[in-house]
């Protein structure tokens, strides 16, 4: 599948990555080819094979829904690149 | 013996006996550190202080009676498994201010014992690339030859296992990244089934391939490792609660009868012939201990490489969308508004590769295309597994190589994403079934290691840990140093 110009500008966005103007040509190429490659797998019929979600077929386990952690909040937002108040900072959202 | 030559069983039974203490063996390393990675970059974290303390503390242990085999053995973490105050970088400038305020459960079972962490391993960056070249912190070096690739992901846990700074280091394997750079440093590393180890803690990558497993220099190593690393964990949601064995119990049980199976696919005709040699070679040892070889065929191989692109792009963009410069993490100056933080963070801090894959996972995930890409390639998955239990009906292990080639130059690939794919064309179809894989040293092609592939049923670790050590019983590769070191 060929991507154009619009179609990795929008992948991008969707991504939510700043990607430079002169690198999406070669985004273009590079998805293009990947895109080529992964399409092989149309080669073979699949339509009577059910989807693998686990490879021992295990089922999500089930846990209590009781309180496990503690509170630490201060330890836990410590690696936050801004922060006040015991908040996350982010730039105005509702005006 | 060098202290730095002795593998982690011989550390372990050093320290049992009295014959060096954990200090003495820990600055011995860090010693060796300061001097040989430079220039190899195996490292991204030295945590020398701390290392120093745990040694002592290890000692300490020791003296009141309280060791286990463990106590006071050192080892490396890949920078993926979070560590409690120590960078988790992932080999990313996103991750680069990264400080975990938890432990993976991982590196928390070896602390339990008592190890010494001796720092954290470079890696391709989120654990994506087959070359440790996709580095923030810079390309690895392969230690047979500073020119090459270390191979990835797991490159720096390999070169610091190989070039003797570490016994052994645990590592990742999403589609081949223990045992690729296991081949090219000629080590022994192994991906064990779906579920055996714990993902807690792992910064993940793609969750429905994603395992830890050892790196080390002999099967006898990798089995003490995999004693530490497997475990049940409430944590991790596909973690499998079933019976450990004690991985060193079986290591030198009989092996003559066990049957052995050739996949026909991974012995094309295009397949180097220096290469194969070397496999063949290796796998002719083998009957010699009394097994028996049968060709066996796994049709669906070729649509591995393709299912892979699809699996593991779509998780990686799901799991990465988490790193958004607000929680942890890189954050871009000045954000004009909150669209405009998320995709400057991250799109300054992710390196090439990792946004190919993101943007590849986020076309395959977005509306109308789920069908054709992510479900289709999951029911490749499921042709994919079934080609492995019908084969494992009739053997008890498939052997095959574990790369097409030795460890390729630097540089050589990284203007062809493609091309570096089809590196892992041999190692992804486990993932793919989430099958317990293995590379060990083979032997070598012009001076570089070559890797042999032990393919074990679900579960079988301790078999396929069995194999490999009476294999290393005769065999002397796994011997072998790199001479720049």
């Amino acid at each position: 599948m060929a991507l154009d110009r619009s179609d990795v500008e929008n992948i991008a966005e969707l991504a939510r990555l700043a990607i430079a103007e002169t690198d999406i040509p070669q985004y273009q190429t590079e998805l293009s080819n990947i895109l080529d490659l992964v399409e092989q797998m149309n080669a073979v019929n699949t339509d009577d094979v059910q989807p693998m979600a686990h490879p021992t077929d295990a089922v999500q386990r089930l846990r209590k829904d009781v309180v496990t952690e503690t509170n630490q909040r201060e330890k836990y937002m410590a690696c936050a690149p801004a922060k006040e108040a015991g908040l996350f900072l982010v730039p105005k959202v509702i005006e | 013996m060098s202290l730095h030559n002795l593998t982690i069983a011989e550390i372990s039974a050093g320290l049992a006996k009295g014959d060096f203490t954990s200090v003495e063996i820990t600055q011995h390393l860090l010693d060796r550190i300061q001097q040989l990675d430079g220039q190899l970059n195996s490292f991204i974290t030295v945590n020398a202080e701390q290392a120093l303390a745990e040694a002592k503390a290890a000692d300490e242990r020791r003296a009141a009676g309280n060791a286990t085999a463990w106590t006071g053995v050192p080892i490396a973490h890949k920078d993926l498994f979070c560590t409690e105050g120590t960078l988790t970088s992932c080999a990313s400038k996103m991750l680069s201010n990264f400080v975990p305020p938890y432990d993976a459960t991982v590196v928390e079972n070896f602390k339990k014992e008592g190890a010494v962490c001796l720092g954290k391993t470079n890696m391709d960056e989120f654990a994506m690339g087959s070359s440790n070249e996709n580095s923030f912190y810079g390309p690895c070096k392969n230690p047979w030859d500073t020119e090459r690739v270390a191979g990835g992901s797991s490159g720096g846990s390999a070169v610091a296992v190989a070039a003797r700074l570490v016994p052994g280091a645990t590592a990742t394997d999403t589609g081949g990244s223990i045992r690729q750079p296991a081949a090219f440093n000629g080590l022994t590393g192994l991906k064990p089934t779906y579920g055996r180890c714990s993902r807690w803690g792992m910064v993940a990558y793609a969750s429905s391939l994603d395992q830890a497993g050892p790196i080390a220099r002999t099967a006898e190593d990798a089995a003490m490792m995999l004693n530490v690393m497997a475990s049940f964990d409430e944590k991790d949601s596909t973690s499998v609660d079933i019976e450990k064995p004690d991985y060193t119990a079986t290591l030198n049980s009989d092996i003559k009868g066990k049957v052995i199976g050739l996949p026909k696919e991974f012995f094309r005709d295009d397949l180097d012939p220096a290469m194969a040699k070397t496999v063949r070679d290796a796998i002719a040892e083998f009957e010699k201990l009394g097994c028996e070889v049968k060709e066996v065929s796994l049709p669906n191989t070729h649509l591995a490489v393709p299912a892979y692109y699809v699996v593991a792009p779509a998780e990686c963009s799901a799991n990465l969308s988490r790193m958004d410069g607000v929680r942890f993490g890189h954050r871009c100056e000045d954000p004009k508004d909150l669209n405009d933080l998320y995709k400057r963070s991250r799109g300054e801090g992710f390196g090439a590769e990792v946004k190919r894959r993101i943007m590849v996972g986020t076309h395959a995930l977005s509306a109308g295309f789920y069908d054709a890409y992510y479900a289709k390639a999951q029911k490749i998955r499921r042709l994919i597994k079934n080609d492995f239990v019908a084969a494992f009906e009739n053997v008890d292990y498939i052997m095959a190589p574990v790369t097409p080639s030795p460890a390729f130059k630097i540089g050589e690939k990284t203007n062809d994403p493609v091309a570096m794919y089809m590196e892992d064309i041999f190692t992804l179809s486990l993932n793919l079934a989430g099958l317990p894989g293995m590379s060990i040293p083979a032997g070598a092609v012009n001076g570089l290691p070559v890797g042999l592939q032990i393919i074990g049923n679900y579960w079988n670790e301790a078999g396929m840990l069995n194999m490999a050590h009476q294999f290393q019983q005769v065999t002397e590769h796994h011997k072998q140093a790199p001479q720049t070191i």
